[in-house]
């Protein structure tokens, strides 16, 4: 059954249309990809999703378990179990890894910070202590928030990116945290223009120009991006139509 | 009593039995405790409305334990002025903690005033903290003199951020001959109507001296920062940074005026200030976690106050 619904959701900004007409939903305890290239909209429907400033005045409606979400900040929408892995995952100066992450959990415990830093590959000895700043390197910002993510245990996640700034060898420990979520019945949204990515997912939505121009299962969406979407040379501009007559 | 009260609100009771570890406890204007070790002296003289110290570690000693200092007020109505006198000799080190513990002030004026002389090659570590009551009429006035020789290092962190801080009124001169390195920290966290003043300057005067004049400070409510640092540099390959942020919330009101000087080409000095309310993409992160606004606030000014 449909976890979340986004009906007919229109976003404007700066006088452009960003997301334009877009009805999905999004399955309980399914792994979704939104693929689509740069510019496509992707990022800001998950912004939309999780009610981030200035992304709250949109059109149509969000439906979360029944339950209209749209009018609704941040922390209310998380308090229901709806997060969010950013792209680019904030820095902190001071606040230790180790905090950052009990501030998230359901069960504020050292243990549950130190088994989710094992969950993500980083051992908890070298890392609870040390601060969520520059002295981390993109990819082990990126495993930290998906080890506070997984303290968090959401019903509904949204993963930006999950691959930026990870190298390969990482890669592996970040899809093992995609699959450590939906073991545990979250509902998980991967905003994403890799097809490795895309890979881990069941089913997907291609974006282009702010629009959803298809969908169906990840493998079937896979072939479609890779021999349609990605050689060509659309600049993904909002203004210049539907140039899938959709 | 009081050296117990004083050092438990510290969370320090325990130094107390402990004759491997030299400290000394003042409340307003008596030496309440003391222990020394080999190479570390410390002469007192009580004056009406405080305490003098002179504070000397022998040349080449290294006091391996951190030695702690508390410094205390049980009256609610006090005046304390703390006249430090320190003389860390050629080569040695030391590592000091201190306390300075007000905890029922309600009109207490607690000044520090030291001299403070790193002799070639010496190391001084000093951490201040401050524990204050919730009442606003604490008026605080650490101000220091500290001349590095050649090679000394001498590190300071000033944090207060347990109570109000009333008036805080820090003023810290240090130069730095050859090869000598200075870092200082102020942490302080402002509500209410206090006023927190900060000046730092340093001077490196000498050749590959260096200097890192750092300040950390969230003002909220009605609560007013000025941070005025200064760091010059008059000699080759001398080096330095400035560094202040402020973190603004309600009707708080900071201000950060970082000036760096060089008059030597060889020389190099950087400053970097950034003054505002709580980054968003921090919030908003910690908030899609499940936290209040309230809380992603305290989270994030703790840790930048840490």
């Amino acid at each position: 059954m449909a976890m979340l619904e986004l009906k007919s959701i229109n976003l404007n900004l700066g006088g452009k249309p960003i997301l334009s007409n877009v009805n999905i939903d999004f399955w309980e305890g399914h792994v979704h990809a939104v693929v689509g290239p740069n510019g496509a909209g992707k990022s800001t429907l998950a912004n939309v999703i999780m009610g981030l400033e200035g992304y709250r005045k949109v059109e149509g409606d969000i439906i979360f378990n029944g339950t209209s979400i749209k009018d609704m900040g941040i922390a209310e929408r998380a308090k229901l179990g709806i997060t969010l892995g950013w792209q680019e995952p904030a820095r902190y100066e001071g606040l230790t890894v180790g905090k950052f992450i009990m501030a998230s959990a359901k069960d504020k415990s050292v243990d549950t910070a130190k088994d989710v830093l094992e969950m993500v590959g980083l051992n908890p000895e070298d890392y609870l202590q040390r601060a969520v700043d520059k002295t981390l390197s993109g990819g082990e910002r990126k495993k930290v928030e998906l080890a506070s993510i997984l303290a968090m245990r959401p019903r509904l996640v949204l993963l930006d990116e999950p691959d930026s700034g990870i190298d390969v060898s990482s890669l592996e420990k970040i899809f093992d945290g995609i699959k450590l979520l939906r073991s545990f019945g979250s509902t998980v949204i991967l905003i994403t223009h890799s097809i490795a990515v895309m890979k881990q997912a069941e089913h997907a939505f291609l974006f282009c120009g702010g629009k959803l121009v298809t969908k169906g299962s990840a493998d079937k969406i896979e072939g479609f991006f890779e021999g349609e979407c990605l050689p060509c040379e659309h600049k993904n501009a909002p203004d210049e139509g539907d140039i899938y007559g959709n | 009593m009081e050296i117990n009260e004083l050092l438990q609100i510290a969370n320090e009771d325990k130094i107390l039995n402990d004759k491997g570890t030299a400290h000394m406890t003042i409340n307003l204007n008596k030496v309440v405790s003391k222990n020394l070790v080999p190479g570390l002296h410390i002469d007192t003289e009580e004056m009406e409305d405080g305490v003098k110290a002179k504070i000397v570690v022998d040349e080449g000693v290294v006091i391996e334990k951190q030695v702690h200092l508390c410094f205390g007020v049980t009256h609610e109505q006090a005046v304390q002025r703390i006249l430090m006198d320190i003389d860390i000799k050629k080569g040695a080190s030391i590592s000091v903690l201190s306390h300075c513990v007000f905890p029922r002030a309600v009109h207490v004026k607690h000044i520090m005033d030291a001299k403070i002389r790193i002799g070639e090659g010496a190391a001084y570590t000093y951490e201040e903290k401050h524990i204050h009551s919730e009442h606003g009429g604490i008026e605080v006035y650490p101000k220091a003199v500290v001349d590095l020789d050649r090679g000394a290092r001498f590190k300071t962190t000033f944090e207060l951020v347990r109570g109000r801080v009333g008036l805080l009124d820090i003023d810290y001169d240090i130069t730095g001959y050859d090869e000598s390195v200075m870092e200082m920290m102020s942490k302080v966290s402002g509500r209410e109507d206090d006023l927190i003043k900060i000046r730092e300057a340093g001077s490196l005067v000498g050749e590959k001296a260096r200097g890192v004049l750092t300040s950390r400070v969230a003002v909220r409510g009605n609560a007013k920062a000025e941070v005025y640092n200064v760091l010059k540099a008059t000699a080759p390959y001398a080096r330095g940074h400035v560094d202040c942020k402020e973190i603004i919330q309600d009707n708080g009101t900071a201000t950060a005026i970082p000036i760096v000087e060089v008059s030597n080409p060889k020389a190099h000095v950087t400053h970097e200030a950034a003054i505002g309310s709580v980054d968003t993409k921090q919030l908003e992160t910690l908030m899609s976690r499940g936290l209040d606004e309230e809380e992603a606030v305290e989270l994030i000014i703790n840790g930048l106050l840490s």
